[in-house]
């Protein structure tokens, strides 16, 4: 059944609320940009989601976490697009954690997360476009362990992360998903330069170097050279997440464009009585309902250990991206002059949507993934 | 769940015993379609041996209730029984606008003598039946329309034309709207139903630029209709007649699905074109998202939380997907597609099916109507 449970609706019920409260536009995100935060969220908040349970979504009770699946982090995600709302939840909580589970690292690091002590990032893209495949970061054994070289790019929240998961190739050749190893990088290692760069919305991603890095072999999560197994599930759960988070941005966006069109007047009449607005709002309407269904599906099929779920990630990921561009294309367009102003909400949206739209692979590297898995 | 499993245990055991090898193919046209009647030629043996096994369980209209010829089956099961005829490659063993539009009518408004009367041969596929809404002057504007039914006492008196009425000369029986009264514009239509032999009614073909001529004008001269054939209450054929709208917006939307759910780059075959295959897993997209809304769709219907206007969201959303699969097999085709009568071509199927499809988004109500609605009712634009 693509419709939530009694369960999921519970949760529903207490984030809608709390993220609209609590996570809200002025109080996070205009704030922490404001005020030049360099972690580009408050630790305050992160540590209210722990109260709620949140950090501990997806980690297994026997971990003392809520052991809830993908569709339950996409009904978080949802309200965390919506209300624009800054946080490590994407990336350490969701994709960061199903990187962990099942590993040794799991007990190192389960306990910092659900107690929101610690944020995870996950250094993967090595140039401006998702290719995970295409990883060069080498991993060159040496004695007992590993020395990393290589450069990273779009490592969200690299700079406040107690923890780095590298993904480098240990073998094989950059195209090939053999080969690749997870390590887990402490923060503060030696050889490991970040640069924190503060992306359009305000949010902060490292560029991170690494050269000569020593690491132990303790430090690989999983097997080494079978790191597409950790990578892989955490990519399974961030694109699905992102493409929820992207759904709340998408209707976040247009229930702020439809309320405007019911209260602004032009020609003595209000807005939304023109039918080239009216028409255009439905379309946008039904865009979100379907990329809705299908982020649903995606997280759903997921959960089962489906063996779709691989292709409906990826017509999530980008049917979402696409939706969510439409909504704040067409936000910031229905504004008319106020849109364009810093000091209106729309125009923060459409930011988002943009960073959101690139992580974990665009619309574009989603749509060929489509073409590839089914065979075309 | 352990019954559900012994449930399509059950159906595939059944199925398999039952569909006809020839029913597991897909269809090559829509005249392959089973459309039941009085006058149905049936194409084959098997295609009448398949209606008769399915109506004889009331698996032709499987959720309806037994007791108007249905299967009584609840949500779980239908969907089982539709995803194992999906996978054997059942054929629909009926296709009726009895099944997909009156009939939910019916079980809403209708009299209980009229379900009686009526739903068991609908699922049984005894009568075909056409719809009588649009005319001349009242295609999106439906409401304008002007066939006048005067009350006569024991019958009503019906005159004047509809258009676009899909195979009026083939149909058994007419579901209609027509005017009982002047006074009000929505609120003096009534709904009636009649035999399509009763005197004074005719009709007349009209060609389709696909080739094909499935509908016709139709007109009514001094029709007598009983009136224990009005369906709901006179003067408020309106609500019934919107009823009837969202099943059909509902059954139209099923077409964004393209029937054999393959990804349309599979199906196509090998695409040299570097941007044609971009657009196509652009459409794929689009076309497996809707098939999770669709599946949504009917879920929230089930659970009785979708908004009434929702069909009208589908409707547009199908109908503009389909025809957008249809332009890209056209564009993969290249000039193989174009070929109208060759028997290669399948007498031109593929260019017959891409100019069909542009009815779909006419047909039941427009694209611009369909978004006017959700503007007006989810939306709640003002002025809408
Ligand atoms: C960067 C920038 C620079 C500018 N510079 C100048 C300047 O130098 N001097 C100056 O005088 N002005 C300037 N403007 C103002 C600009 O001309 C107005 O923003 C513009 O005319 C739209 O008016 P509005 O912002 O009030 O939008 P609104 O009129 O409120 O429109 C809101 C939305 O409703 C739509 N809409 C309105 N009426 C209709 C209708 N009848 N049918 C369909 N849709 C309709 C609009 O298309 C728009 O999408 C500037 C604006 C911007 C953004
Ligand atoms: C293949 C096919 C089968 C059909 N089968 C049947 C049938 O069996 N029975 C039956 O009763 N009818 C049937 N119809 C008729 C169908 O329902 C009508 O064609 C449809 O409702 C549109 O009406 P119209 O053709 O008069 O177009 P019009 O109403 O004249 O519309 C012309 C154009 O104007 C646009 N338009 C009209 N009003 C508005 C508005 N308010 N805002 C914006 N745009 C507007 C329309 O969207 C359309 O693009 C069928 C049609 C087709 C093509």
């Amino acid at each position: 059944m693509l419709t939530l449970t009694d369960d999921q609706r519970m949760l529903q019920d207490a984030v809608r609320p709390f993220m609209a409260d609590k996570g809200a536009i002025k109080a996070q995100l205009r704030h922490w940009r404001d005020i030049g935060c360099k972690d580009g969220f408050g630790h305050g908040l992160w540590k209210q989601f722990a109260e709620l349970g949140l950090t501990g979504i997806l980690i297994p009770e026997a971990r003392g976490g809520a052991g809830l699946g993908q569709v339950e982090a996409g009904v978080v995600l949802e309200e965390i697009g919506r209300n624009l709302t800054p946080s490590p939840f994407l990336t350490t909580a969701v994709a960061a954690v199903r990187a962990l589970d099942g590993s040794a690292h799991a007990e190192r690091w389960f306990p910092g997360i659900l107690a929101a002590d610690t944020v995870a990032a996950l250094a993967i893209d090595e140039g401006r476009h998702h290719n995970p495949a295409r990883i060069a970061c080498a991993a060159r054994r040496q004695g007992n362990g590993f020395l990393l070289d290589g450069e990273k790019q779009f490592v969200v929240h690299g700079a406040s992360a107690d923890l780095i998961l590298v993904a480098a190739r240990t073998g094989g050749s950059p195209g090939e998903t053999d080969g690749l190893t997870l390590f887990a990088l402490d923060r503060g290692m030696a050889g490991v330069e970040i640069d924190n760069v503060a992306l359009a919305d305000s949010s902060k991603a490292a560029r991170l170097r690494l050269a000569n890095v020593a690491v132990d072999a303790d430090a690989v999560v999983g097997e080494v050279d079978g790191g597409w197994g950790p990578i892989s599930r955490a990519l399974g759960a961030g694109r699905a997440g992102a493409a929820a988070e992207l759904v709340g941005v998408a209707a976040g966006a247009s229930e702020m464009t439809f309320d405007y069109l019911k209260q602004r007047k032009q020609f003595g009449r209000l807005i939304g009585e023109f039918q080239a607005l009216q028409h255009r709002a439905a379309h946008l309407f039904g865009e979100i309902e379907i990329a809705r269904a299908a982020t649903f599906k995606a997280a759903q099929l997921l959960d089962a250990q489906d063996q779709r779920a691989e292709l409906f990630v990826s017509v999530a990921k980008a049917k979402a991206g696409r939706s969510a561009a439409l909504a704040v294309q067409e936000g910031v367009q229905m504004h008319g002059g106020i849109g364009m102003t810093d000091e209106h909400d729309i125009g923060l949206y459409m930011k988002r949507e943009a960073v959101l739209g690139e992580l974990f692979g665009s619309p574009r590297f989603h749509m060929a993934r489509v073409a590839e898995l089914s065979g075309y | 769940m352990a019954d559900v499993e012994q449930f399509r245990r059950e159906v595939r055991d059944w199925l398999e015993a039952n569909c006809p090898a020839e029913m597991r193919t897909p269809m090559r046209s829509e005249k392959d379609a089973c459309w039941g009647g009085r006058h149905f030629e049936f194409q084959s043996d098997a295609q009448k041996r398949w209606l008769d096994a399915m109506a004889s369980r009331g698996w032709t209209v499987p959720d309806w209730p037994k007791d108007y010829g249905g299967g009584g089956l609840d949500a779980a099961q239908t969907r089982v029984l539709k995803e194992e005829m999906a996978s054997l490659g059942c054929r629909p063993p009926l296709t009726s606008f009895g099944i997909s539009m009156l009939g939910p009518a019916l079980l809403k408004y209708g009299r209980e003598d009229q379900k009686k009367r009526f739903l068991p041969e609908i699922a049984r596929g005894d009568i075909r039946w056409c719809q009588g809404y649009s005319e001349p002057g009242a295609g999106s504007d439906l409401a304008d329309l002007q066939t006048r039914a005067e009350d006569k006492g024991d019958h009503y008196l019906v005159n004047g034309q509809k258009v676009w009425t899909s195979y009026a000369d083939q149909a058994d029986w007419i579901f209609c709207l027509v005017r009982t009264s002047a006074e009000s514009k929505h609120g003096g239509i009534s709904f009636l139903l009649f035999d399509m032999e009763s005197p004074g009614v005719s009709t007349k073909p009209i060609l389709l630029i696909s080739g094909y001529s499935p509908f016709c004008e139709t007109f009514f001269d001094d029709v007598k209709v009983p009136k224990d054939q009005l369906v709901g209450e006179v003067n408020k054929g309106w609500d019934v007649a919107k009823y009837l709208l969202g099943h059909e917006r509902e059954m139209i939307s099923g077409m964004g699905l393209g029937g054999d759910k393959q990804a349309l780059g599979r199906a196509v075959g090998s695409i040299d074109d570097p941007l044609l295959r971009a657009e196509i897993a652009a459409f794929d997209v689009d076309a497996l998202a809707f098939a999770a809304m669709s599946e949504r769709f009917i879920d929230q219907l089930k659970a009785g939380g979708a908004h009434p206007a929702m069909p009208s969201m589908m409707k547009y959303a199908g109908t503009e997907l389909n025809k957008r699969r249809h332009e890209l097999v056209m564009a993969a085709g290249g000039s193989d597609a174009l070929e109208w009568d060759s028997d290669r071509s399948g007498g031109g199927k593929a260019a017959r099916d891409w100019l069909r499809t542009k009815a779909n988004s006419i047909e039941g109500g427009t694209s611009e109507i369909q978004l006017g609605i959700v503007a007006k009712h989810i939306l709640r634009l003002p002025g809408a």
